[in-house]
């Protein structure tokens, strides 16, 4: 029924694409091979931002991600929203779409945040009826990503990793993991993040997410890890990404630097380690 | 639980977060709940920061911060499109009564409400200058570029916005100030322009032909001077006789 474009992402390290490393990347993008944007940057008339994007793309693959779709909130998708997503994606052309299991909008206002869900039955038909309109829309597979989460939902009957396997059995869409999201929710919730991997649908991964997070303790003096996408990926978080790539085989890793961005030489180092790792596991 | 019992207390402090949000041992989740008030905030607030720098500038960071989360609480986005968020600030900052001896910052607000639209304004192909040296010109209708806008503030506002972004500059004086806004290339300009210019263009803005817009500008206007801003400013995309 779709295109396979979503699968077109280089098995290699990209990163999230920030406007200060323009100049950079067109000059040496070192170990980077494609580069990911937040949809939501895009949607101007024109100008500057614009014109950067079509640059990159002559010479990189370029993966979209979504932040403000509110794919897993109760409300209907907003409608305008997803036509301006089709037009960014129907000229860009993207070799990936990817969106997030969370909800960022109700009653008109936008929170510019990835707020959770519950896991239930109820949640299940309304998340997956969501992705199936997007994927009619945008007439493309989209990626879901596992979100980073700080607390849980009493009312909860599915597993996160069984939630999302079965999003993909009923839309046919493929995931986004994100492993610095399994390490922070797997802490948060006390839970084992390589038991979190084990169950996690893996032939349906299609692109990683690495980044770093902080951290803080809850009321009761519990860790409390914060994605905040502003710090180096951590060791434990690197292991992890190991593990996957073991199991998985090479996949497109992201590294996220969205807030404190450093100079460019210090995302590319990020890259450069991924894709030790990612070179590691090809066959020889 | 709905989106609907979750969403009034990430922007209310005082109410207390949904029943049935509970940490790993099933007790009230607490703090855990404030990580996504924060966000919610903290990231709104951010995209204030970045999207008024003279406001920030002349109220101080501290006063900013604090001034800008009562405002994204009581005037969260309609749009996950942030790139022009803030179009309420302006009437926001005319109603807030700690800023009301500083009248002038709204008028600051929509120049940065309008460099921050220019910016993201569709592109368009300025005309060869040559084109307006025809004798004909007077008859001429002018398209302006998209990126084009034009304020006109009762207070020195450009002065009073430059000011904001660099504390070293000259002190603002003076009274109404009216600035023409321009994207050569892709960095948007602001330029102060005489009240005669600035009949001028809204007269263009509004459609008027070239000797209609001269007759609403009076004889004040230096008709080279402003054509000339225009042109550097790529803002003249089409000329119909």
């Amino acid at each position: 029924m779709f295109d396979t474009s979503a699968d077109r992402l280089p098995p290699a390290a990209g990163t999230g694409y920030k406007p200060q490393h323009f100049a950079a990347i067109m000059h040496d993008p070192g170990p980077v091979a494609w580069l990911e944007i937040h949809a939501e940057n895009y949607m101007g008339d024109g100008g500057r931002p614009l014109a950067q994007l079509r640059a990159l793309a002559e010479r990189f693959a370029i993966s979209v991600h979504g932040v403000g779709l509110s794919i897993g909130g109760d409300e209907p998708l907003d409608t305008a929203h997803l036509a301006r997503l089709r037009h960014l994606v129907d000229w860009l052309k993207p070799a990936s779409f990817s969106e997030h299991l969370a909800w960022s909008s109700h009653g008109g206002a936008f929170f510019n945040d990835l707020l959770p869900l519950p896991y239930t039955d109820a949640t299940l038909a309304r998340v997956a009826d969501h992705i199936d309109q997007v994927q009619q829309a945008l007439g493309r597979r989209m990626l879901l990503e596992n979100p980073a989460t700080y607390l849980a939902f009493a009312e909860s009957t599915w597993s996160e990793t069984d939630f999302l396997a079965e999003l993909v059995r009923r839309t046919g869409c493929r995931l986004l993991l994100d492993v610095n999201n399994v390490f922070v929710a797997a802490t948060n919730q006390q839970t084992d993040p390589r038991a979190y991997i084990g169950a996690f649908p893996m032939d349906a991964v299609g692109e990683l997410h690495l980044g770093g997070h902080d951290e803080q303790a809850d009321d009761h003096g519990a860790p409390l890890l914060i994605d905040n996408h502003a710090a180096p990926v951590v060791d434990p978080v690197w292991h992890l990404y190991a593990d996957v790539i073991a199991r998985l085989g090479p996949a497109p890793t992201l590294i996220e630097w969205d807030n404190d961005v450093p100079d460019w030489p210090v995302l590319a180092a990020e890259a450069a380690r991924a894709t030790e790792i990612l070179e590691a596991a090809r066959p020889r | 639980m709905s989106t609907a019992d979750f969403a009034p207390a990430l922007t209310d402090p005082e109410t207390t977060p949904p029943r049935g949000l509970v940490d790993p041992e099933g007790r009230p989740a607490g703090a855990r709940f404030d990580v996504y008030r924060n966000n919610v905030v903290v990231g709104l607030t951010e995209a204030l920061v970045t999207g008024f720098p003279a406001i920030r500038g002349l109220v101080g960071a501290e006063f900013f911060t604090a001034m800008a989360s009562t405002f994204v609480r009581a005037h969260p986005p309609t749009s996950p499109v942030l790139t022009l968020y803030g179009a309420d600030f302006p009437a926001f900052l005319e109603g807030f009564p700690p800023v009301a001896h500083l009248p002038y910052l709204a008028d600051v607000a929509r120049l940065e409400l309008a460099l921050r639209a220019a910016y993201h304004a569709a592109d368009a192909r300025p005309i060869d200058p040559a084109r307006l040296e025809t004798p004909d010109l007077e008859q001429a209708v002018v398209t302006l570029a998209p990126a084009l806008g034009l304020l006109r503030s009762a207070y020195p506002v450009h002065a009073i916005w430059r000011a904001g972004l660099d504390p070293a500059a000259p002190k603002a004086r003076g009274g109404a100030q009216d600035v023409l806004i321009t994207r050569p290339g892709f960095d948007p300009v602001a330029t102060p322009i005489p009240p005669a210019a600035a009949h001028f263009v809204a007269a263009i803005v509004d459609g008027a032909r070239i000797e209609a817009a001269l007759a609403r500008a009076g004889d004040d206007l230096d008709l080279a001077a402003i054509l000339t801003l225009l042109m550097q400013g790529g803002a003249i995309t089409g000329l119909e006789i």
